[in-house]
């Protein structure tokens, strides 16, 4: 069995994110599993960076705490790594640089005093390179054959001309042949390569994608850790889809644009973290007052003010559920991996549309930055089964044949029939003071309790179609042990898992995947079935725990929190189960 | 059909500015730049903030978004990169445009967004009960300030010429025909056209009153101005308002008509995706995002 964790850290800027990606997309073209996880400062140059790859031919689907290879860039990497390092790890760094004996390290490790400058001097090729020397160098450490990176990137920089990808293959090669020759092959691990079924995506990947596929026609957003990526995704294939992906001039200007091209007909979608939500909360009040539907992505970083902006923490739960002023009925979704981002962005587009309210799909740093595999024909059919639904769009005939269109007109579902703009017979007014049926501002007590009504039974109605799935449960029913979660956490609680059963040792997980409207009923019946219960969440104050209880009445007897900026490690909560029992 | 003034009236409600309010006259005109324009109602999407001035879109008969103080101008970018077909007025007042969104439409300058904004400039909040705005002359006394107010005015003609906007025009709510020939322009013009007209406050400035304007307002046409001239532009928009308080005997002079237009390409014309048919337009049914999965592997 092959369950190892590669750790390369040095310098940021030394291009330590595109090796560690580089070393995820081996794993994963040889079959394995696989998660990575990456730590780096909010800084361009300076900080130190380091990326874990987690590779195992089991399932998977988390960072652990022991590190299996180290590459060491700089002296700094092994001081902090150190204490991560598993019995009888590898070590791979390069004797010019840096002096380690075995006698410095708390576990017996080895080390592999690899020339890493000087061989990028004989390939001639660029000193920065050395990352791409470890690279191969750290293959030759647990498989047998360099040809996987050598199709590899021939893959990845085969746009960048011939050149590009011989330079980075004769440098990768360097570095595997240096080990195979002096220290002979296969010293970790010997991976035994199997049929790939898996790619590798990072949830603002899954996210992206899922836009791209449930139709997003608009999105602006502006810049911010941790849903970058989000952004760099969509604007990398918005001229292949006709996509219009614009950076506004802050939070508030993005959803406002999105606030116009959804409601002159286009699938709109913002993305940011908690600062760049704090300015556009009042906007999602507009979205709800007049009705125009809106997605947004909130990627979850630890505040308050700027907090650390590259690390992760669930701290904005209450934030998303209860801001801005006033009253109105939105959705909040809660996907936990890389499958439910995918399937939850193309549902809060439908949401968005078909309920003309304001739909926030909840993720973290952690789900947004991490990759994992997942398998490719899974995400095939959930493209293949998702339909677009755009809810009620006065068609240009309908509108046409409209004596006295009504915008908010006071249906029994409470979903009033939207005209465009360019609709002739179809003209309206969406405003955010309260008003009649046709849009007119009206402060009478009887129509405001007929909007506020009317709003609200958006949200009713959208229980009724069975617009939300969950919560789910995840394993064993006659566990001894229910762990109840939502978000980010679950990768590590499904590593625990997997850990504790090996132990005989049975645990379940009920993993909440929508937050609001809250699944007080079922989740009431599902929790009335568990034996003990233990609730894990990244927040100091237990903002999840206390939701449960407002929403169920349901009293925790143990919970597990995490505030540290750091995601949950299985370790962590394994060793919490076993002290329950 | 020709749209009539008639088409562009509601028969449920009515203007509740207060009588004899600048807006009024604004209100007219802009009425009357959509019939000259032969634009159809329902093309026309009018986007308003909050303020007094802000309650136009209530009151003409065409697609309208009121959103939230100082905000439209964002959703009407939106709303052109979704829609390009159709025309896109925003309205707001000297606060909201000023003060509250002041951020928003430097933006939308640059970008040269084609579309128009209409400043209601009535030197005051209005619909808060007389506070000074941005735009408030200095030492004018005030209820949001204990001594007369020391800060110098926001020049919006040439902020606006400094941020990149491609037409920049002032009115005078008391001169209908003027103000019409400047919104047709305007909206005519291809790119960000603003049109900042004075409008008098009836009920909380008391000084800068339709009298005090119809004293020093001129018409810059009638002095021979060059509006493809910048340099010139700015000079002319640094006559009034003045960054300090009146001399002795000192009389103000208040330009009005176009200080300034270019061509330059706009936003949407920069956005290859909206090139041949509107966004709205375009189909996203089916997309096969299958080909991006290999870049996974």
């Amino acid at each position: 069995m092959v369950d190892l964790q590669w750790l390369i850290g040095g310098e940021a800027g030394y291009g330590i994110m595109t090796t560690g990606l580089m070393m995820s997309k081996i794993f994963t073209r040889l079959g394995l599993h696989v998660f990575d996880y990456v730590e780096y400062p909010s800084l361009i140059r300076g900080g130190h960076n380091a990326y874990y790859v987690r590779g195992s031919d089991e399932a998977i689907t988390s960072q652990k705490k022991t590190v299996d290879i180290l590459v060491s860039l700089n002296a700094e990497t092994v001081k902090l790594h150190m204490d991560e390092l598993a019995e009888n790890a590898a070590v791979i760094f390069d004797p010019s640089v840096i002096k380690l004996s075995v006698e410095q390290f708390p576990v017996s490790v080895r080390l592999f005093p690899i020339p890493l400058l000087e061989l990028t001097k004989k390939v001639e090729a660029d000193r920065l390179m050395i990352n791409t020397v470890s690279v191969g160098s750290s293959l030759a450490l647990c498989y047998k054959e360099f040809t996987v990176l050598e199709k590899m990137m021939q893959d990845t920089f085969g746009k960048k001309g011939e050149d590009v990808v011989a330079i980075n293959i004769n440098t990768s090669k360097a570095g595997f042949d240096y080990v195979v020759e002096n220290f002979g092959p296969t010293h970790v691990a010997d991976i035994q390569a199997m049929p790939q079924k898996h790619m590798l995506m990072s949830g603002a990947e899954a996210i992206a994608f899922g836009a791209i596929r449930a139709g997003l026609s608009f999105a602006a957003i502006y810049p911010m850790t941790p849903i970058n990526t989000v952004m760099t995704m969509l604007v990398s294939h918005a001229l292949k889809y006709n996509i219009v992906v614009k950076e506004p001039e802050d939070e508030i200007a993005g959803i406002n644009m999105a606030l116009g091209a959804s409601f002159a007909g286009a699938r709109s979608m913002v993305a940011t973290s908690g600062g760049g939500f704090a300015l556009m909360t009042e906007s999602i009040g507009l979205a709800a007052q007049t009705e125009t539907p809106i997605v947004v992505i909130l990627g979850m970083r630890p505040g308050p003010a700027t907090g650390m902006p590259t690390w992760t923490e669930q701290g904005d739960l209450r934030f998303a559920l209860h801001s801005p002023q006033g009253d109105f009925p939105k959705v909040v979704l809660a996907p936990g991996d890389m499958y439910e981002a995918f399937e939850d962005t193309m549902k809060a587009l439908n949401l968005a549309e078909k309920y003309q309210l304001p739909v926030i799909v909840l993720v973290d740093k952690h789900i947004n930055e991490s990759h994992a595999t997942v398998e490719i024909d899974a995400f095939k059919s959930l493209s293949a089964s998702f339909k677009i639904e755009r809810g009620k769009i006065v068609s240009d005939q309908e509108a046409l044949s409209e004596t006295e269109y009504k915008r908010y007109a006071l249906v029994e579902d409470g979903i009033s029939p939207r005209s465009l703009p360019g609709q002739q017979g179809g003209i309206a007014l969406s405003g955010s003071d309260e008003h009649d049926e046709k849009g007119l501002y009206n402060e009478e007590s009887a129509m405001r309790i007929k909007m506020m009504d009317k709003r609200f039974k958006k949200l009713d109605v959208a229980i009724l179609n069975n617009e939300f799935t969950g919560p789910k449960l995840i394993g064993d029913p006659d566990s001894q042990l229910t762990i109840v979660s939502y978000g980010s956490t679950k990768f590590a609680i499904l590593d625990a898992m997997r850990q504790l059963k090996k132990e005989n040792i049975s645990v379940n997980f009920l993993q909440v995947t929508y937050l609001e409207p809250f699944p007080s009923v079922v989740f009431n019946e599902m929790i009335g079935k568990a034996k003990k219960t233990l609730i894990i969440e990244n927040t100091k104050v237990g903002q999840f725990e206390g939701l449960i209880r407002e929403k169920t009445g349901y009293v925790f007897a143990h919970n597990l929190r995490k505030y540290d900026g750091r995601p949950f490690y299985p370790e962590e909560i394994v060793e919490c189960v076993k002290q329950l029992f | 059909m020709a749209t009539t003034l008639q088409d562009l009236n509601i028969d449920y409600d009515k203007p509740n500015w207060c009588p004899g309010c600048g807006d009024f006259g604004i209100w007219v005109s802009l009425k009357n730049a959509i019939v000259q324009l032969g634009l159809k109602p329902w093309e026309v999407v009018l986007v308003s903030g909050i303020g007094c001035s802000s309650k136009l879109p209530y009151w003409v008969k065409t697609f309208g978004f009121n959103g939230l103080h100082g905000r439209p101008m964002p959703v009407a970018e939106g709303i052109r990169l979704a829609n390009s077909g159709l025309t896109v007025i925003v309205i707001g007042g000297d606060g909201d445009q000023m003060a509250e969104g002041g951020n928003h439409w430097l933006h939308a300058a640059r970008r040269n967004v084609n579309l128009t904004l209409m400043v209601h400039d009535n030197q005051v909040y209005g619909l808060t009960t007389g506070q000074f705005s941005p735009t408030t002359n200095i030492g004018e006394k005030n209820k949001a300030t204990p001594v007369p107010v020391v800060e110098a005015p926001v020049n919006i003609m040439q902020l606006a010429l400094a941020s990149g906007a491609t037409f920049v025009a002032r009115g005078y709510a008391g001169d209908n025909k003027q103000e019409t020939e400047l919104i047709t322009q305007a909206i005519q013009h291809k790119g960000f056209s603003i049109v900042d007209t004075m409008q008098p406050c009836v009920t909380f400035n008391h000084h800068n009153t339709f009298a005090w304007f119809y004293e020093r307002v001129y018409k810059l046409e009638e002095q021979g101005h060059d509006p493809l001239n910048k340099l010139l532009a700015f000079e002319k928009a640094e006559e009034w308002p003045l960054r300090r308080p009146l001399n002795e005997g000192e009389k103000e002079k208040v330009a009005t008509g176009v200080f300034y237009k270019e061509d330059r390409p706009t936003w949407e014309e920069g956005t290859p995706q909206i090139a041949e048919i509107p966004l709205v337009k375009q189909s996203t049914e089916n997309r096969d995002i299958i080909p991006l999965f290999d870049e996974l592997l």
